[in-house]
């Protein structure tokens, strides 16, 4: 399936991305799960402490990136334990399937954001009915 | 099973956790392993603990969870534990490309450094990240003792 399904790069749109300036000097890379059903990708990543207005999600050249800003939640307080680190979220992966990109959806709930990317008509499998004479 | 945790040095770690599966191999093709190598297997979830004067906290990221997937309760006084099962979300029939979080179910006990008053202990979940507050126990509160002179 995945076979005749390479996204076919526009030279013409390949042009730098634009720089971002980090909030907080550390960023994290979420923990993600690719599923891959015959209609859409779906992307799983734990972004935990991140609200819903801080998520931003975006498809170009094939490149699916998650960037997700992440505040401190507390003043400076000194531990009796820390065993993790608060920080900006970033992740992007390469699709490397025709994606339908204005039916992109994303949602955020409990700290998991799910991305549907869901595939272009032209390369869903499909069934051809056999006819019988 | 028991989940794994996030870590930042992943890359690092599971070099050394594969350095070491080589070494316990090593040993135990010697009958050298007597159980004397530590595992690197962490405990699930990670906590962070501060206090202020009143209350000791405690947060932890448990993503995609919700209160009613929890147990938090403390014991002894000073024993928080956090149980909970992480449950993997349907998925319709598909291809997983990918998967690093993990599900299951865990239990973490942690001991805080001072008694708190178990009744009032509080539990908030907001984005995934859980907060417990445990005010401390009146006999456990800094007390000022006034010097008088004479």
């Amino acid at each position: 399936m995945a076979k005749n399904a390479v996204v076919k790069r526009d030279e013409r749109r390949e042009v730098a991305a634009p720089e971002r300036t980090r909030s907080s000097a550390v960023t994290y890379t979420p923990r993600c799960d690719i599923l891959e059903t015959a209609d859409e990708l779906m992307i799983y990543a734990d972004l935990p402490g991140v609200q819903p207005g801080d998520v931003d999600v975006r498809f170009e050249n094939g490149e699916l990136a998650i960037y997700a800003k992440c505040a401190p939640r507390h003043e400076e307080v000194s531990y009796l334990a820390c065993e993790y680190g608060i920080g900006d979220y970033y992740r992007a992966f390469a699709v490397n399937e025709a994606i339908d990109a204005d039916k992109i959806a994303a949602e955020l709930k409990h700290g998991v954001l799910m991305v549907h990317l869901p595939k272009s008509e032209a390369i869903k499998p499909k069934k051809i009915a056999v006819k019988a004479e | 099973m028991l989940m794994t945790r996030w870590e930042p040095y992943t890359g690092l770690w599971s070099e050394l956790s594969r350095f070491q599966q080589e070494m316990n191999r090593l040993f135990d093709s010697f009958g050298l392993n007597e159980g004397s190598w530590p595992t690197l297997a962490v405990a699930y979830p990670a906590v962070n603990v501060w206090e202020d004067g009143d209350n000791v906290y405690a947060e932890a990221e448990l993503p995609g969870m919700g209160l009613e997937d929890l147990e938090i309760y403390v014991t002894g006084g000073n024993q928080l534990t956090i149980k909970g099962e992480r449950k993997q979300p349907a998925a319709d029939k598909g291809v997983w490309h990918r998967q690093e979080r993990g599900f299951g179910s865990f239990a973490r006990v942690i001991s805080l450094p001072v008694d708190v008053d178990a009744d009032k202990v509080e539990a908030r979940f907001c984005n995934g990240v859980l907060t417990i507050t445990m005010p401390k126990s009146e006999t456990a509160k800094p007390r000022k003792i006034t010097v008088k002179t004479e």
